[in-house]
């Protein structure tokens, strides 16, 4: 169960306070993802629930235990972290990279026991990357890479799964893939899985719930279809020449 | 089991085979030089049971210059993949980002303040010269190793290696220009430094030379675990339970223990610490940090000791330095390395 309680997350002076005052609670095995578009917070808001960076007023609490005062390695061991940057690590092998979401349990050497290994080649299974076991991970495309990422997390067994906009080096199909298993992965394991997109219609689609970073320092959630029809996706994104339109589900031209 | 086949296997094959070659290596290198001494000899100097003249040669004049060889180029190889690591960049290693020349520069100020301080400074120096010279050259080192790490997050791959070459060349001038003034103090340490050299060390010098390449030795498998994290970025490696800042810092002082005592005794030895990661990552099929110590210390002090013995050929008046050695084989990989590698390839 994630909660956050009166979460305000940001950065000191010049740029202050991104989101603030986020009440929210996620039961076990939600499938969410977060919306807003670019500069609402999305980033910033995933790095400060993952304990990548402080909170600046409120908290984030993981099994009603505050994330930021959880050490690292406890930490580790109950959230994964999936990121968009593009890695470049000549000569670690796919194998290397989902063994790595076992070394938060593993000893001072990363020996990995033979749980560890059943568990990481079952997450390359449920990730869709075992074809790609024994290549190196350099060799492998956008997609394949973030499938392999994906597999590392899922091996670090979390509670807690945050994914920030991992779907942007995806075609369609491995996008629909991508969150379709994702979410299938909440539902099973009982992790929280946080997402943050710029897919807005498979978001729409998929997510148990939505949160709607409104650009202006707050945040909607709800389900997709509430959203809508509250016509807060329309307050969030339209934009002069482009509005969501309620009826259609989708964007359209100002005409 | 797979195409690339079981790191775990290749490793523990590639480490076994590397310490036969190089025991074997060292038993060829004692009884070669302008006086060959055969093996049975070798064996019988070592056990003390040689002729005196041999004996004298085996063990006085040419073990500990091997032992050195073999130290050095163990020490020089971890460096290299921890720098590697650390700067995850995959021609970093403590001479191509200027390392070696802080530890230089740190040993010439030092022998320098000692010479225009006076007698007693020079007879302080002198008597603890192994201590204060390592001491130099990690301040040096340190400086240095803080500075290139705070420029890698503001620059690109190449221009830090451009930068750490740059601060090589400058250092070198400095040096030459310091020896000058300070051959009263540091004659011994001097000689042929600037072209690296392991036939400065005598036995009575070793310890000085192993110790605290044997503390790097330990910091480095201590961090391997964390350095392999690290490999996949620092945020992924903080979300998997790594303190980043402390790694850092513990990784650039395992480097320090490992390149301190070479550069101070040894001179700047090149090229080790750049290739020899490669090899043992060809050897081990991964990149993960564990395997690639052993690898890396069997490979360069192979390197080193084979380099060593290219310079004390008995047919070589010297004019083959150990660096022109190590910048034959050196030299052509890390340009393969720059053209054909595609991570390198476009980076600024």
């Amino acid at each position: 169960m994630l909660r956050l309680d009166q979460l305000a997350v940001g950065y000191g002076a010049p740029r202050g306070t991104v989101v603030s005052g986020l009440d929210v609670t996620l039961a076990p095995g939600s499938f969410v993802c977060v919306l807003g578009r670019n500069g609402a917070g999305k980033s910033t808001l995933m790095r400060t629930i993952a304990g990548l960076q402080g909170a600046l007023a409120g908290a984030a609490l993981l099994e009603d235990e505050p994330i930021a005062a959880m050490r690292p390695q406890a930490r580790a061991r109950r959230i994964a972290v999936v990121l968009t940057e593009r890695l470049s690590s000549p000569g670690l092998t796919v194998d290397d990279v989902v063994a790595m979401g076992r070394s938060p349990f593993t000893d001072w050497r990363g020996r990995l026991s033979a749980d560890d290994r059943a568990l990481a080649g079952a997450a390359l299974d449920t990730a869709g990357a075992a074809p790609f076991s024994g290549r190196l991970f350099d060799d492998l495309s956008d997609g394949e890479r973030q499938r392999v990422m994906i597999a590392r997390a899922i091996a670090q067994t979390p509670r807690l799964m945050v994914l920030d906009e991992i779907t942007a080096f995806l075609d369609l199909p491995g996008r629909v893939e991508t969150m379709a298993l994702l979410r299938n992965h909440a539902r099973s394991s009982g992790a929280v899985v946080l997402l943050s997109s710029h897919d807005l219609d498979l978001s729409l689609q998929l997510a148990d719930s939505v949160w709607l970073l409104d650009g202006r320092g707050g945040m909607k959630t709800g389900t997709a279809q509430d959203l809508i029809a509250a016509g807060d996706i329309g307050r969030a994104f339209d934009t002069a020449a482009v509005r969501f339109s309620a009826r259609l589900g989708r964007f359209e031209l100002v005409p | 089991m797979t195409p690339a086949g079981n790191p775990e296997l290749r490793s523990a094959i590639g480490t076994g085979a590397l310490a036969i070659v190089l025991a074997a290596t060292a038993l060829f290198a004692l009884g070669w030089g302008m006086i060959a001494i055969p093996a049975g000899e070798v064996f019988a100097a070592l056990v003390g049971e040689a002729d005196p003249m041999n004996a004298q040669i085996v063990t006085q004049l040419r073990l500990p210059r091997i032992a050195t060889a073999i130290v050095a180029g163990a020490a020089l190889g971890i460096g290299g993949v921890l720098m590697q690591a650390l700067f995850r960049n995959p021609i970093a290693d403590a001479w191509s980002l200027g390392l070696t020349a802080g530890g230089q520069l740190g040993v010439a100020l030092l022998v320098t303040a000692a010479a225009f301080s006076g007698p007693a400074a020079i007879a302080f120096l002198q008597s603890f010269e192994g201590v204060s010279i390592t001491f130099g050259a990690m301040l040096g080192i340190a400086v240095f190793a803080l500075a290139m790490a705070s420029l890698a997050r503001r620059v690109g791959t190449i221009t830090l290696l451009v930068v750490g070459l740059m601060l090589g060349f400058t250092v070198q001038g400095i040096v030459s220009v310091v020896i000058h003034f300070a051959n009263r103090v540091g004659g011994r340490v001097f000689s042929g430094w600037n072209d690296g050299n392991f036939a400065g060390v005598q036995a009575a010098d070793l310890p000085m030379l192993a110790i605290p390449v044997a503390a790097g030795l330990v910091l480095a498998a201590w961090n391997a675990k964390p350095l392999t994290a690290l490999l996949i970025g620092e945020t992924y490696a903080r979300s998997l339970g790594t303190d980043v800042a402390r790694l850092r810092r513990l990784t650039l002082a395992a480097v320090v223990l490992l390149v301190a005592p070479i550069t101070a005794y040894c001179g700047p030895v090149t090229f080790i610490g750049l290739i020899v990661p490669h090899f043992a990552r060809a050897i081990a099929g991964t990149a993960r940090i564990g395997p690639l110590l052993p690898l890396s210390a069997l490979s360069g002090a192979l390197l080193a000791l084979a380099a060593d013995i290219v310079v004390h050929a008995p047919w070589e008046q010297h004019f083959l330095h150990l660096n022109a050695v190590l910048a034959l084989v050196g030299a052509p990989i890390v340009i393969a390395l720059l053209v054909f590698s595609p991570t390198m390839r476009g980076q600024g």
